[in-house]
Formats: C-alpha cells, sequence, structure tokens
C-alpha cells in the first residue's frame, strides 16, 4: 500500500538556523489494511516521516509509493487529489471553531465538491461510529479533548480514505481517553479495513494499537518489526530505553508535549 | 427652533453614512484581496510571492502613514479624474476609500495571520486547494477579527468623513463647521457632537454584536 524508499528530507537553512536533516534514508513497507507503528524520541523525525506521506513536506530524495503511484511526482494540480485519499489525524485535533460537529466532518467531502445528499450519507454514520450523535450541531469549543479527537477522526474518515495517518492522537489526551481513543482506531481499522500509520513515543499506543513497529533515532529506522517480537526481544538501545520509558509513561509524555511546544513556538 | 434643525441634521447624517458605506464597501473590496496576499504571499506560506509583500507592502505603510486630511488634499487630481470634481460628497468617497484601502488590507492581514497554522496544515492534508484553504478556512476562522477591524475602520472613517467635510464635501463635519463654527451657532455644534457620538456608539456597538454572533470560540 505504502512503500517509502531511501527517503532523505533535508529542512533548508533559514535566518538563525543551519539546514538540518531530519530523515536520512527510510525504507518502509507498509500493507494494506495493516496498522504500523513508528515510535521515536522527539525530533527523531516521525512527524516529518509521516507528513512525507502526503507530501506536507517534500522529500529531497527518494521515492514515496502510495496505491502503486510515485506521488513525489506529482503536480501541484493532482497532489490535493491524491491527498483526498487519505486521512490525516493531528495531536492537536485542527478543528475549525467556526464549524460544528457536523460541518466540520463534512469539510473534506465539501472541498472535493460533493452535494449535500452526498455529504449527509457520508457523514450521518460517522456520528454514531465515532459516538458523537449528541454533540452533532456543536462546536469545537463545546467539547471535550477526547471528543474532539472523535470529530478529528470522523473528519479524516468522511472522504472514505484508504489510509489514515495519525501522528501523536492520543499525546493531548489523558489515559482514560487515550485507551478509548485507541480503541475507537482498533474498532475503525476492523471495521473498515483502513490502512494505518501510527507516530508516537509511547509504547503503551504501540502494544495497544499497532501490528508492527518501526523505532526511528536521528532519522532513521533502527529497529522494525512484529510488536509482539519487539517486545519480547528488543535489540537496539532506543527500543530498550523506550519499553523502560513505559513505567514512566505520564511524565515522559509531559515532557516531550513541553519540548514539542517550545520547538514549534520557535519555528512559528 | 428644533424643526428648522432637524432637516438638515438628518440630511447631513444620511451624508455622512452615504459616505462611510461607500468607501467602507469600496475599501473593502480591494483592502480584503490586498490583505489576503500579503497574509499568505511570504516563504513557505499559500501563495509565495516574496516580490508581492516587497512591492505592496511598502505602499501600505506609506498611505498608512500620510495624515488623512493631506492625502485627502494631495490625491485631488485624482479625485477629479475618477469623479470629475472635488467637491461634494461623491468626491469625498474617493479620498476616504483610498485611505481605508491599505487599513483594512493590514486588518485583514493581521486577522488571518491570528489562524492556527495547524488548520492550514489540516486543510492541505484534506485535499484543499490553496484557494479554498482562504475561503474555507481562513476566512471563516478570521471572520470575528475581521468583523472588529471594519467596525474600527468604519468608526475611523466616519471622524475622516468629517474632517473632507470641512473641505466641502457636505455631512456631519460640514454642517459643525459652516453652521457651528463660521455662523456661530453653539446649538448647530452641540447637535452635531451629540449625532456623532450617537452614530460612533452605534455603529460599535453593532459591530461588536456581529463579531460576538461570529465567535464560537468561546461559547
Ligand atoms: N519545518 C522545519 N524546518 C526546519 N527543521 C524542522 C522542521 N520541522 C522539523 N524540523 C526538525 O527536524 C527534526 C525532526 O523533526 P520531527 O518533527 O520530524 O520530529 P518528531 O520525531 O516528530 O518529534 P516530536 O516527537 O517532538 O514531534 C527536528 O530536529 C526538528 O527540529
Ligand atoms: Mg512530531
Amino acid at each position: 500500500m505504502i512503500r517509502l524508499s531511501n527517503v532523505q528530507k533535508t529542512y533548508p537553512a533559514r535566518r538563525g538556523s543551519d539546514e538540518h536533516t531530519a530523515l536520512r534514508g527510510i525504507d518502509l513497507d507498509i500493507a494494506a489494511g495493516e496498522i504500523v507503528g513508528v515510535i521515536g524520541r522527539s525530533g527523531a523525525g516521525k512527524s516529518t516521516l509521516i507528513r512525507c506521506i502526503n507530501l506536507l513536506e517534500t522529500p529531497t530524495s527518494g521515492s514515496v509509493i502510495v496505491d502503486g503511484t510515485d506521488v513525489t511526482k506529482l503536480s501541484n494540480r493532482d497532489l490535493p487529489l491524491f491527498r483526498r485519499q487519505l486521512g490525516m489525524v493531528f495531536q492537536h485535533f485542527n478543528l475549525l471553531s467556526s464549524r460544528t460537529v457536523y460541518d466540520n466532518i463534512a469539510l473534506p467531502l465539501e472541498l472535493a465538491g460533493a452535494s449535500k445528499a452526498e455529504i449527509a450519507a457520508a457523514v450521518d454514520p460517522l456520528l454514531p461510529l465515532v459516538g458523537l450523535e449528541e454533540k452533532r450541531d456543536r462546536y469545537p469549543a463545546e467539547l471535550s479533548g477526547g471528543q474532539k479527537q472523535r470529530v478529528g477522526i470522523a473528519r479524516a474518515l468522511s472522504s472514505s480514505p484508504k489510509v489514515l495517518l495519525c501522528d501523536e492522537v492520543t499525546s493531548a489526551l489523558d489515559p482514560e481517553t487515550t485507551r478509548q481513543i485507541l480503541n475507537l482506531l482498533k474498532d475503525i481499522n476492523k471495521r473498515l479495513g483502513l490502512t494505518m500509520v501510527v507516530i508516537t513515543h509511547e509504547m503503551a499506543v504501540v502494544k495497544a494499537l499497532c501490528d508492527r513497529v518501526a523505532v526511528m533515532d536521528g532519522g532513521v529506522i533502527v529497529e522494525e518489526g512484529l510488536v509482539d517480537g519487539i517486545f519480547a526481544n528488543p535489540v537496539h538501545d532506543t527500543t530498550k530505553s523506550l519499553l523502560a520509558d513505559e513505567f514512566v509513561e505520564f511524565r515522559a509524555g509531559q515532557d516531550s508535549a513541553q519540548s514539542r511546544d517550545q520547538s514549534s513556538g520557535q519555528e512559528g | 427652533m428644533f424643526s428648522t434643525l432637524a432637516p438638515i441634521l438628518l440630511q447631513a447624517t444620511g451624508e455622512t453614512l452615504y459616505m462611510v458605506a461607500a468607501a467602507l464597501a469600496l475599501g473593502t473590496s480591494m483592502g480584503l484581496p490586498l490583505g489576503v496576499l500579503l497574509a499568505t504571499s511570504g516563504r513557505g506560506e499559500l501563495f509565495e510571492a516574496l516580490w508581492f509583500q516587497r512591492i505592496f507592502g511598502p505602499i501600505v505603510n506609506a498611505t498608512r502613514s500620510v495624515p488623512f486630511i493631506i492625502l485627502a488634499v494631495a490625491i485631488i487630481p485624482f479625485t477629479r479624474f475618477v469623479v470629475g470634481t472635488s467637491i461634494g460628497t461623491s468626491a469625498a468617497i474617493v479620498p476616504l476609500t483610498v485611505a481605508a484601502i491599505p487599513f483594512i488590507a493590514r486588518i485583514i492581514e493581521g486577522a488571518i495571520r491570528e489562524v492556527d497554522s495547524g488548520l492550514i496544515e489540516a486543510a492541505q492534508a484534506m485535499g484543499a486547494r490553496p484557494v479554498q484553504v482562504v475561503t474555507k478556512v481562513l476566512l471563516p476562522e478570521a471572520l470575528p477579527g475581521i468583523i472588529h477591524g471594519l467596525t474600527l475602520t468604519a468608526v475611523t472613517l466616519i471622524g475622516y468623513s468629517a474632517m473632507v467635510g470641512a473641505v466641502g464635501a457636505g455631512g456631519l463635519g460640514d454642517l459643525g463647521i459652516r453652521y457651528g463654527y463660521q455662523r456661530f451657532r453653539p446649538d448647530v455644534m452641540a447637535a452635531v457632537v451629540i449625532t456623532l457620538i450617537v452614530v460612533v456608539q452605534a455603529v460599535q456597538s453593532s459591530g461588536d454584536w456581529m463579531a460576538r454572533k461570529a465567535d464560537k470560540r468561546n461559547i
């Protein structure tokens, strides 16, 4: 379904910062219907990797094949059409505050030029799937974090994508809500047979959700395999230390969320 | 006395509102696209075009740094070219519009820059084309800020319109100067001041109300 071959990404130098190579030759194969986790410490290049799949970042070199097409070769005209085949869910939800739950979920279809009837036919069944029938006409400001993320998930599903990209989708949620969201994603994968790429820095997320996992460090994949195997027999130091983190999961989540906020502040 | 004052006061208020409304509408029709482009043409942004910023940024700043009364006089040839005369209510719309455009452009730019860049990214991930990012995400999300800004513009234009009144454009400013000052009619002056206060209050209150209606961030 997705094949990354020798993908490199170098962010160009800007005022006040040197150029930075975030991905140094990534090879990753993801089969249809599979849930693949990508885990690593802050700055390992996980977000860059997932953003190279839907071309929010353009790889500096290498190829990204999605469903048989090398998407790095797509023209600016065709890129939006390709992106409509992928859904993306974000850590901070990224919902439009000016739209109700229903209208947020409808947005991808609206962008694709769907009619009102087509939109209703797609959105109405999603509301019960993510458990938000009662919040249909509410605004994001009226929802809890978990509910917002359910909207984010429903929105990513509304255009019937083949692939769901999830970047730290539970990192802003408490443990109980995290569990619910992970169950929802698992359920969606089973029901719809969706391929999923799940970025996280928590082994617990990988354990709960993924079939396979790739461990990243310094822009490369240092270890990769079936989740059970990696858990039973971690080889690389990064993997071992991430496994050890599980015991201090809560603190780790907080710290990396903080450092991420700081770094995004500098970039903006 | 009131019966003689009321009709001219009413007419002057109508002229003021006409000048301000026309300048606001024309200024928005040009200031809005300009503001959107100023907010989205930077490096790595939606419609990256650094030349646009380099040319229009300074023009906008220059226009905004000229005091309005000087601007109004300086562009008299242009006003004459557009309207055929430089005197009267319709002629006053030209300098008011010219002053409003950069004002509105900066306000729109600021309101759009306030929108979380995560939303732009989310829209692009959904397959939004650049124009759709503007129409479906940036403008709706910036709407409360834009309404606030346009309200501020309207109030500022009411003040400016009184200034052009002083150079023969009609409206409340004109009335205040001609009757209140030159013919020394303090009652007219007082009526003009009170009317201006009422008009500004009404504009501000309805602007605030609309902005609140549009703002779904704190419900
Ligand atoms: N737009 C950008 N411009 C320049 N450098 C960037 C940019 N985005 C990311 N980087 C750098 O690339 C490296 C990898 O970033 P990335 O966001 O992929 O890490 P991550 O593994 O997702 O980390 P986190 O867990 O904190 O989200 C970091 O060193 C980061 O500073
Ligand atoms: Mg990240």
